[in-house]
């Protein structure tokens, strides 16, 4: 397979291509949030702390334990889910937003373990990861994340985790069991964080636990609702503009936090369910049938 | 047959006692109607009887089974169907999505059936569409099966949650005022509806309404309700006359 991406870096300026493969993986970052908080709105703001779960397990697992890469990044994942499980139990169970909170917490808790953690080099961070992430295997794994959910957002799982958003009496008022439905949203979510995790940390070379503060998780949580709480076209959009931006403009890059609190003032203004969250493929065709008639018409 | 029996059902709210000491018995396929002015303790009743609330005292029995600390999802698998007052819709969900989400109670495709589209996955599917479109047929909001709820007119919102109640296929149906807001066309059409589906679905229906003769054309039966109280129960004649109903909540002159 590196093969073949050294043929693909003949035809692309390797800078694209990094960019390329860090939109992969930010795009099934997003798509956990987004399952988490856009589609069952349960409003988490710590999924970067899911992420570095499943970024040093999945490195330590390895370098240290001979697992291949394909074990490796499941382990991760598998990882990372238990911990959202373990959390989302106590917490998912109370109502109002105590879940901001608690993964604001968690996140810190996790970023200053790892800043203790022997095995995973302390504040040094961990070189030497085996670089197995490329732009097929990226590309690869973000087209059947981006599949199965679009799937199971359209089945009767799906429908039952926007019905807990849109209003949670009503919601149980079905027969939706909406305590263990938030908590299955919260661990399959963090699954995908830990999923990215570790194809970041097999991509990168190095990490260490700054790469996962409350910084990047705030950046994940601004693609889900850049792009439309809910929506995958959405949650796609907003992944690719927030990965962009910054490499593209400088200033972004450097006014990060700036760029990010105007983005969402904008936002909140002009199109306040994100850009493409109340937008359906339905409407469009409609409206495109439209048009045709009309020039029929005329 | 009685289908739901509450025995000496009390609420309190702080100190506020919303309902005491409530007996009722409905019997299975009768529509049975509460009526009493606002703050009477109606809705509370209705949110007793889904698991929203756990009764402080009392015992709410559904088909010889003791419910009362029952939570609402197992409430609603057993049968009991519900709207609600102020309205509860899944406002950014299209009107076939909210009757779809109706059925969630007595279907059973889980989270990986889901994922890998199985056969048996997609047969369930078929059915639930097919039977939320008949149902939307019959409240007639077929035509907006694709809208918004939320931009929805108020009487169509209330017809479309009953479409969602009876996709549980429920055997019990709770209605809280679902002729609030509408027009008196609206309501007569409403009245047509409650009657076709009580016949065709076999349902027995408690029915919270402020609309007198809406209430006492359709209901077999009806309790009053004043301050959390019961003060009187039979059928509407003998409820229109009765003395202390007319003074707490008819009117002198109703
Ligand atoms: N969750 C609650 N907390 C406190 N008081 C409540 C609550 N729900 C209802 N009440 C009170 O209980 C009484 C009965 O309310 P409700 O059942 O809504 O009356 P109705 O439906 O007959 O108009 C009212 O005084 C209301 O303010
Ligand atoms: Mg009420």
């Amino acid at each position: 397979m590196n093969g073949l991406d050294a043929a693909i870096t003949q035809y692309i300026d390797p800078y694209y291509l990094r960019i390329m493969i860090l939109l992969g993986i930010n795009i099934i970052l997003a798509l956990g949030l987004n399952l988490i908080t856009g589609v069952t709105g349960q409003l988490s703001m710590g999924h970067a702390g899911f992420m570095s779960i499943g970024a040093y397990t999945s490195a330590i697992l390895s370098m240290q334990f001979g697992f291949s890469y394909l074990m490796a990044l499941l382990a991760g994942a598998m990882v990372a889910a238990f911990f959202g499980f373990l959390i989302g139990i106590p917490t998912l169970r109370l109502e109002g937003d105590y879940l901001a909170m608690v993964t604001i917490g968690f996140a810190e808790i996790i970023r200053v373990f790892f800043l203790n953690f022997e095995p995973g080099g302390k504040a040094v961070g961990l070189s030497g990861i085996p670089q197995h992430t490329n732009f097929i295997t990226v590309w690869l794994i973000a087209l059947l994340i981006i599949a199965l959910n679009t799937r199971l957002l359209k089945s009767r799982m799906g429908r039952a985790f926007y019905a807990i958003r849109e209003n949670e009496i009503a919601a149980a008022s079905t027969g939706i069991d909406t305590t263990r439905l938030k908590i299955l949203a919260f661990t399959v979510g963090s699954f995908l964080g830990g999923l990215g995790g570790g194809l970041y940390s097999h991509y990168m070379y190095y990490i260490n636990p700054q790469d996962f503060g409350f910084m990047k998780s705030i950046e994940l949580l601004n693609m889900v609702i850049l792009g439309g709480m809910g929506s995958i076209p959405g949650t796609i959009l907003g992944s690719f503009i927030l990965t962009l931006a910054p490499e593209m403009l400088r200033i972004v890059a450097e006014y990060r936090l700036l760029f990010y609190g105007a983005l969402l003032v904008i936002l909140m203004i002009f199109r306040p369910n994100g850009i493409l969250g109340d937008v359906r493929i339905y409407d469009l065709k409609k409206r495109w049938g439209r048009k045709e008639v009309k020039t029929c018409q005329s | 047959m009685s289908v739901l029996t509450l025995e000496g059902i009390s609420q309190e709210f702080g100190g506020l006692r919303a309902l005491d000491g409530v007996n009722m018995v409905v019997e299975e396929g009768e529509i049975f109607g509460i009526i009493g002015p606002n703050g009477a303790g109606k809705t509370t009743l209705f949110n007793i009887i889904t698991g929203i609330y756990i009764p402080s005292e009392g015992d709410l029995i559904f088909k010889e089974r003791r419910i009362n600390r029952m939570t609402t999802h197992n409430i609603a698998r057993l049968g009991i169907g519900r709207t609600f007052q102020n309205i509860r819709l899944f406002n950014k969900l299209s009107v076939l999505d909210n009757v779809r989400v109706g059925s969630h109670g007595i279907s059973r495709s889980g989270f990986f059936k889901s994922l890998l589209g199985l056969p048996s996955m997609l047969r369930e599917e078929k059915e639930i569409k097919s039977r939320a479109e008949e149902l939307l047929e019959l409240v007639g909001l077929y035509d907006k099966k694709m809208e918004y709820a939320d931009n929805l007119a108020y009487g169509e919102q209330r017809r479309l949650e009953i479409a969602r109640a009876l996709a549980l296929k429920p055997s019990l149906l709770l209605l809280d005022e679902p002729a609030a807001g509408m027009n008196s066309g609206e309501k007569v059409e409403l009245m047509k509806l409650i009657e076709q589906i009580r016949q065709e679905m076999k349902l027995t229906i408690l029915l919270v309404e402020h609309d007198m003769s809406l209430v006492m054309n359709i209901c077999e039966r009806i309790a009053v309700l004043d301050y959390g109280r019961k003060i009187a129960e039979g059928p509407p004649e003998e409820i229109k006359n009765d003395e202390r109903v007319i003074q707490s909540y008819l009117g002198v002159g109703a």
